[in-house]
């Protein structure tokens, strides 16, 4: 029961990797293939360390996988963040088939602030939108 | 049943190990070679934690956690060096 349980563990956690690798091989920009590679591998890691503190069955090595599952599942997202945000600003080309970039066309790479959109509201023309930006 | 599972499971890390390099080799700029290294350490992990179970060395778990811990300095470290203009691309 317990041999079955960790090779079920072990084969759907590198079922994931597989899929994160095929991801970030076929997939066409860096957003999409962070899409592919943050959340997939690591799951995969995290069922591979499930099974192992199955495997084991002993309280010390449960606890010691438990803190590699909750130490990856804190440190993927702020590598991903760091890492898009990186990308982003050094001007990556994104997918031509992308459909929408709303941070473009209303954040100052260079100043590092963000316009709402509302700030040409009240204005009688409110067409210009670079015309009183507010700096920070 | 377990020695067997081990093996597909080694053949399969061993499959995905290939096509992150593959991505590794040919990424086009500097942040999509940063994405396939950090999936690369993942796999390590994986298959460090798979070494574990075959053969019962509990001790390697914490080899797992040193790589995990090394690749997210590393990804930091490689996000400021890009952030701060390290290697135009474009």
């Amino acid at each position: 029961m317990s041999e079955l349980l960790v090779s079920f563990l072990l084969i759907l956690g590198a079922a994931f990797m597989v899929l994160a690798s095929i991801g970030v091989l076929r997939l066409p920009d860096l957003p999409t293939r962070m899409h592919a590679t943050t959340k997939a591998g690591a799951l995969g890691a995290m069922l591979i360390m499930a099974s192992a503190a199955f495997h084991f069955g002993d309280s010390t090595v449960a606890a010691r996988a438990i803190a590699i599952v909750v130490f990856i599942f804190l440190t993927a997202p702020i590598a991903a963040h760091v890492i898009g945000r990186a990308g982003y600003f050094t001007g990556i080309e994104l997918w031509e088939g992308t459909v929408k970039d709303e941070l473009r066309e209303r954040y100052d790479t260079h100043l590092h602030t963000l316009e709402s959109g509302l700030e040409n509201q009240d204005k009688p023309d409110g067409s210009s939108k670079e015309s009183d930006r507010i700096d920070s | 049943m377990l020695s067997v599972s081990i093996n597909v499971v080694y053949f399969m890390l061993s499959l995905a190990l290939l096509f992150a390099f593959i991505r590794l080799t040919r990424g086009p700029s500097l942040p999509d070679r940063v994405v396939a290294l950090e999936l690369i350490t993942s796999i390590v992990v994986g298959y460090v934690g798979v070494h574990a179970i075959e053969t019962g060395v509990a001790s390697l778990l914490d080899v797992a956690i040193v790589i995990a811990l090394t690749a997210f300095l590393a990804a930091i470290g490689f996000a400021r060096f890009v952030e701060r203009g390290g290697v135009k691309d474009e």
